[in-house]
């Protein structure tokens, strides 16, 4: 054990540091400690530290709902992440390497494209003139064309398109882990196809699941370009609902709020999940 | 009674032969060991036996039905692999119960055979632990113990000793021969160390190439090799090139008359012998003269390697006192003529004659 | 190992459809001859792609995003660089803390990154200005840089370095010798993530550019606000080719999956 300390590293890490120290973690604070001023009818903030903002978010029914509905929404977006991303992360990993790279390009790739190219596309897909209502008026199925923008299943469908990836990615990194053998001895042990995937790989590929589903819920649920483009001003969720307070009615002591009741909430269920799964499954977590 | 029989099985990928035409009988209760370097094809014919390979050509037939189109689920064969490939999400219990729990065996019963299974590889007590807690010996014994819950007509083994440091393999093979012994199911084991397969074969498959090269006794195989591969796979040989057109009891090699007991063989042949068929002669009873070029000690046994016209020879003797000569000493070499054998010249890959 | 069965492959290529679907129409849509969107359409121009050089707007907007990204995806390599070897290679008190640090706004929400930037740049009176913007930008993109520099460099084997000092070479020397030219493609392919994450961002832009400084996506989502028009299929389309391209470079480099996963 050297008794004189290697100074290296703290001089290789400190312009990073400050630099995310002054950039991130002090605004982060002041946004706190701004929402816990009260707003001043005239505009700007009063100097007395209050909870109003948040009293005024608990017993407002309007920002009840909207919680609701972000949370609800992010809590079905990511099951449904979860019901086809962790087949296909599957399928990913068991393609030939040709196939693999192409299908790779198509299914990554578009993480690469910004939110708002893709939730265009969505836009133009799911209109009352969009492609999809064109095929189903044209095939006969519908004799009217069915509401798919500024609803919340379009935005569900929208935001599932744009987070899957992350599904795939992490259950996908689960998986290369995985020991191939055991297939093939559970196979030799008499189980089908079906019972292989069912017991021996899902047990396995857990930890991936749930770090990709908390990747997806919190984007989700903090997700803002989707749902206000494709759900329109009527359909507000918390992040569009932060965009109103601070750029619409210069509130932003209350955007300031919502903004920290979204981080807690997402925090909380978070780290709840994350308990319970890795102590439900804790020996599949090394 | 031939239990398990490999016809004509075969295995191509494309151009490249893995296994060519390979024939073999497997009697109830045998253990049968492939021998091989790797890339010989004896994981593949493996694989084909369990199913997971689809041969190219052949039948495979368990107890006289064929099962070369079964899917490997429905065979119901027993298999180690070489990792092991527990279920590390499961109990020991539970992975030992998987199979029964496959086959539709009740709870009840299923927890009678698991923990009959575990006594039987001396794991009773560690039923509930998970694999991660377990050492690389527990480990193989749980496969072990998967494998052998189903009772399975045959027991397949793909070099589970691989992972094991030399001092646990060399106790696990006693065990496995024990409890192969005890249980009585019919057994193919996978393997590169031809020791390994000496020790626990009832007989040994040496191949190469893809093909079976010779089948026997694992004394047999040593003690009467078959061509330069064989003498030279399993255990040290000194192997020379010789042509004679006559029988006789004595073969020209390189200018030199050396003695042999196989007197019928004519024809381009290899001369045989083994290191520790050779002694130090000192008088005119010296089949050959040569020098000492190197001398290592083994522990049980010397090692030595002389300089003769033949080229280099090895032999060995056993560490019963002082080693009999030292390096740089010229030495005469004789040997028995049983001890000598003579094989065909093998042109490519051959069976065993 | 036996074939995957049909029925997840029918899936796996659905799922693809799905994934494409939206760029796919985004594209179609960009070479109508009409003034508003609609499909299917009769005429086919390149009408809203001369449009797009027409439109200064937008052009403007474009080149803003690109020096952006350029500038926030090299200080955030700068800053990656020796921050990640410090955290590879040396056990100190504080590294996880320091880790958790550098790369915490991963895990912040960018509405929430976006409001807490507006008020403190508003604060030291740097509100809309290029330089806020571009220190925001920076420290939202380090992340990916750092965890791409922190993998490469983890996987290094440190014995070269040893052998390298063995012969002679002074710390400096061994550094840019030996270590730094086998991190390099962590560090390209940092960049080029650390580039495409800063071009595309929107939530967080939106409430630190303003309208003298907006960057592209902020442009178009406003844009969106008013009307959806053949204009911005156009420009998407644009925009899905540059990724396309880039893509293919990073790939080349690297290797797609690594760099997306962040893993070695």
């Amino acid at each position: 054990m050297n008794p004189q300390r290697n100074w290296l590293p703290y001089w290789l890490t400190t312009p990073g540091v400050l630099m995310t120290l002054a950039f991130v973690a002090l605004p982060l604070v002041i946004t706190l400690s701004l929402s816990l001023y009260p707003f001043l009818p005239g505009g700007g903030v009063g100097d007395q530290m209050t909870l109003a903002n948040y009293v005024d978010i608990a017993r407002d029914d309007y920002f009840h709902v909207i919680f609701a509905r972000t949370f609800g929404m992010a809590i079905l977006v990511t099951l449904l992440c979860i019901v086809i991303g962790v087949p296909e992360a599957y399928v990913l990993s068991r393609l030939s390497e040709r196939w693999r790279a192409v299908s790779i390009v198509i299914v990554l790739g578009p993480m690469l494209i910004s939110v708002v190219v893709r939730t265009l596309g969505w836009a133009v897909l799911l209109g009352n003139e969009g492609v999809i209502n064109k095929l189903l008026l044209v095939s006969g199925l519908v004799s009217e064309p069915v509401k798919m923008m500024f609803t919340f299943t379009g935005v569900v469908v929208a935001l599932v398109h744009v987070l899957v990836p992350f599904m795939v990615l992490a259950v996908w990194a689960s998986l290369q882990k995985l020991d191939a053998t055991t297939e093939q001895a559970a196979q030799s042990l008499g189980a089908g196809f079906s019972t292989v995937l069912r017991r021996i790989v899902f047990p396995q590929v857990i930890p991936g699941v749930l770090s990709g589903g908390l990747i997806v819920f919190a984007l989700a649920a903090s997700a803002f370009a989707t749902p206000a483009i494709i759900g329109g001003r009527r359909l507000k969720v918390v992040p569009t609902t932060i965009y109103d307070e601070f750029l619409g009615n210069l509130n932003w002591p209350l955007g300031a709020a919502l903004a920290v009741v979204l981080v807690v909430i997402v925090l909380v269920v978070s780290m709840g999940m994350n308990r319970f799964v890795e102590r439900r499954y804790k020996q599949v977590f090394q | 009674m031939s239990f398990l029989e490999l016809k004509g099985l075969s295995k191509h990928y494309g151009n490249v032969v893995a296994v060519a035409e390979c024939d073999l009988s497997v009697a109830k209760g045998e253990f049968v060991c492939l021998l091989g370097p790797s890339g010989c094809g004896k994981t593949t014919t493996l694989q084909m036996v369990a199913g997971f390979v689809q041969p190219t050509g052949g039948r495979i037939l368990l107890d006289g039905a064929d099962i070369t189109d079964v899917k490997p689920n429905q065979r119901g064969l027993g298999i180690v692999f070489q990792s092991y490939a527990l279920f590390p999400h499961m109990t020991v219990a539970d992975n030992v119960a998987f199979g029964l729990e496959m086959q539709g065996v009740a709870v009840g019963e299923r927890r009678k055979r698991v923990e009959a299974t575990l006594e039987l590889v001396h794991l009773g007590p560690m039923a509930s632990r998970y694999p991660r807690e377990l050492s690389g010996g527990q480990r193989q014994r749980v496969a072990l113990a998967r494998a052998l819950a189903i009772q399975p007509p045959v027991l397949l083994l793909d070099e589970p000793m691989g992972a094991l440091d030399a001092k646990l393999r060399e106790e696990m093979q006693i065990e496995l021969r024990a409890l192969q012994h005890r249980v009585g199911v019919t057994t193919i084991m996978v393997t590169h160390d031809q020791a390994e397969a000496m020790t626990l074969a009832d007989r040994v498959v040496l191949m190469n190439k893809g093909c079976i090269e010779q089948v026997g006794r694992p004394f047999e195989m040593y003690e009467r090799p078959n061509g330069r591969f064989s003498s030279t796979f399993l255990g040290k040989a000194n192997v020379f090139e010789a042509t004679r057109a006559q029988s006789g009891a004595a073969v020209d090699v390189l200018g030199h008359t050396l003695p042999t007991s196989d007197v019928e063989r004519i024809g381009a042949l290899e001369y045989i012998v083994r290191p520790e068929k050779i002694e130090f002669a000192a008088d005119a009873s010296a089949l050959i003269k040569g020098r000492v070029t190197a001398r290592v000690f083994l522990g049980n046994h010397w090692l030595f390697q002389v300089e003769t016209p033949l080229g280099t020879m090895q032999l060995t003797h056993a560490n019963t006192g002082l080693p009999q000569a030292a390096e740089g000493d010229e030495v005469g070499l004789r040997w028995a003529p049983e001890n000598a054998r003579l094989v065909p010249r093998a042109s490519a890959a051959g069976t065993a004659p | 190992m036996n074939r995957t069965p049909r029925l997840l492959l029918a899936f796996h290529w659905l799922f693809a459809a799905f994934m494409l679907a939206p760029l796919v129409m985004v594209a179609l849509v960009s070479f109508t001859d009409k003034g508003y969107i609609a499909m299917p359409f009769d005429g086919a121009s390149w009408r809203w792609y001369l449009a797009i050089l027409k439109n200064d707007d937008f052009v403007d907007a474009f080149w803003r995003s690109l020096g952006l990204g350029a500038t926030a995806a090299t200080l955030a390599t700068l800053l990656a660089v020796p921050a990640g070897m410090a955290i590879a290679w040396h056990r100190f008190p504080g590294r996880e803390v320091v880790l958790g640090l550098l790369l915490s706004p991963l895990m912040v929400p960018h509405v929430v990154l976006g409001i807490a930037l507006l008020r403190f740049l508003t604060q030291i009176g740097a509100s809309g200005t290029m330089w806020g913007l571009t220190a925001a930008h920076t420290v939202l993109v380090l992340p990916y840089v750092l965890r791409l520099v922190v993998a490469a460099a983890t996987g290094f084997d440190r014995t070269v370095a040893q052998a390298a000092e063995s012969l002679g070479a002074s710390a400096w020397t061994v550094f840019r010798r030996v270590e730094l030219p086998l991190i390099v493609p962590g560090v390209a392919g940092g960049w080029l993530i650390a580039f495409i994450n800063s071009f595309d961002e929107l939530t967080m832009s939106i409430f630190v550019a303003s309208a003298g400084t907006q960057t592209l996506p902020v442009k178009m989502y406003n844009h969106i606000a008013n009307t959806i028009d053949p204009l911005l299929a156009s420009i998407s389309t644009v925009l899905i080719l540059l990724t396309l391209v880039l893509m293919l470079v990073l790939d080349r480099f690297y290797g797609l999956d690594r760099v997306l996963a962040g893993k070695p």
